[in-house]
């Protein structure tokens, strides 16, 4: 199996790759919410050719495949001037790829929270912000969590695609090392249940944010489908 | 942007699309006989059998699929088996589809009543046509969409068997875009190729659902 003198020989190198998955997969999935967040929100004003703009977006980035996207973004953008680092391109491209998700994500949650909250906040005299804020997003928060987290799960598994664009993340770096010392099993087995790990711990790290989130909701029966967040007071 | 580069290539990329559609037939093929074996093992196969599948399940789902790709790939011929990139890659997919199709298949087997398997029970079925008369038809017929939005996701998936040298849609962007110097009209090309052929998925599969409904 793996040669433990290997691991100190690319442990710095592997350590580094790793870093670089994290933060890509850090900002992309900030980039991806922060757009997403954003699209959802101008989807909800009454600018017809704007909605249909937002949809073809959506429904552009959700049926191409995320490895072509990278390559139009990396490769294609010289071409109209757009000269970007493999890293950078490589975050943007998990921003983007992330944005259509989760714009579709948070729309659900903005349709779920209940016109009433809506209603009772504005004939309280609160402006659209202080609504948005203290009301839909909070609201929101609770019904969004899992679909969120399980879309962070899958960018996390995402990642290992920028190698292919030589982004230096953890899979480049270790692809680098099987190159090198001929051990091409032994590493990819090990990146496997690396990667299986992560996966497992984001998720696992999700649900308890889950539990946090949502420990204000009271489940009146079993059957009950209500999903109204009710605080304790 | 020159539209000749696209006009030029597209005879060539629409080959490439045909390999990446059948490949991913194949995948899904697989993935579905992978699929409902597990499924029924876990649910009736006892402890062990359950244990088993949820180990694969939680590793296919857990692990990204470039890196199951590879080990497939690299594993293969260590234990002896030398097979080419394409019979890899359609493994891959397969074994990656069977774990979610799987999953598929116990969300909709919870949705099948209970008092179906009792009934057939009662009326003196064999345990094996249970399943094959009785719950997985109808556990087909609800997992429809989802099984539709599977063939989607692994679709576009296939993109990433190009990194083995199989000459599907992205590989073969790549190459003429290597050969022409004009990779964003190339890419820009196959992206509305999986477009189109996502979109025509997904239209089939919202006849097929009013289809079943009907009958």
């Amino acid at each position: 199996m793996l040669d433990l003198s290997l691991l100190v020989q690319y442990g710095p190198a592997l350590l580094r790759g790793f870093g670089v998955t994290i933060l890509c997969w850090g900002a992309g999935c900030l980039i991806g919410m922060v757009l997403g967040f954003a699209l959802m929100l101008l989807r909800q004003l009454p600018v017809k050719p704007l909605r249909w703009v937002i949809r073809a977006y959506i429904e552009v980035i959700r049926g191409t495949p995320f490895l072509i996207q990278l390559f139009l973004l990396y490769s294609g953008g010289p071409a109209i001037g757009l000269r970007l680092e493999a890293t950078t391109a490589g975050i943007l491209g998990l921003g983007i790829y992330g944005s259509a998700y989760f714009a579709e994500i948070f729309r659900a949650g903005y349709q779920a929270v209940p016109k009433g909250q809506v209603e009772a906040a504005l004939s309280l005299g609160m402006s659209y912000g202080a609504i948005l804020r203290r009301v839909i997003v909070p609201a929101m928060l609770v019904s969004t969590i899992p679909p969120i987290v399980n879309m962070m799960a899958i960018l996390t598994k995402e990642t290992v695609v920028l190698s292919i664009i030589t982004v230096p993340e953890l899979m480049y770096e270790m692809q680098t090392m099987a190159a090198e010392t001929f051990a091409t099993f032994e590493t990819i087995l090990g990146m496997a249940l690396f990667y299986w790990l992560l996966v497992e711990a984001v998720s696992r790290l999700g649900r308890r944010l889950e539990a946090r989130v949502t420990r204000f909701l009271t489940h009146a029966s079993p059957q009950g489908s209500s999903k109204t967040a009710t605080a304790r007071a | 942007m020159k539209f000749s580069v696209i006009i030029d290539a597209f005879p060539y990329l629409l080959g490439a699309a045909v390999t990446t559609i059948w490949v991913s037939l194949l995948g899904v093929l697989l993935g579905q006989v992978i699929g409902v074996v597990v499924c029924v093992a876990r649910q009736s196969g006892g402890r062990v059998a359950d244990m088993a599948g949820g180990v694969y399940v939680s590793f296919f789902r857990g692990v990204p699929l470039l890196i199951q790709l590879l080990l497939i790939y690299y594993m293969l011929p260590l234990i002896g088996i030398d097979v080419p990139p394409l019979v890899a890659s359609i493994a891959a997919l397969g074994l990656a589809s069977g774990a979610y199709v799987s999953e598929i298949y116990r969300g909709a087997l919870n949705a099948v009543p209970h008092g179906q398997s009792e009934a057939a029970l009662a009326l003196g079925f064999p345990g094996s046509s249970i399943w094959t008369r009785i719950l997985l038809p109808q556990a087909f017929r609800i997992s429809v969409p989802a099984l539709v939005n599977e063939l989607i996701l692994l679709l576009k998936a296939s993109s990433l068997i190009s990194v083995v040298g199989v000459a599907e849609l992205t590989r073969t962007s790549q190459t003429i875009s290597a050969s022409n110097y004009r990779p964003l009209e190339i890419y820009l090309a196959a992206g509305l190729i999986y477009l189109a052929i996502n979109g025509a998925l997904a239209l089939f599969g919202t006849l097929v659902e009013r289809r079943l409904q009907q009958a």
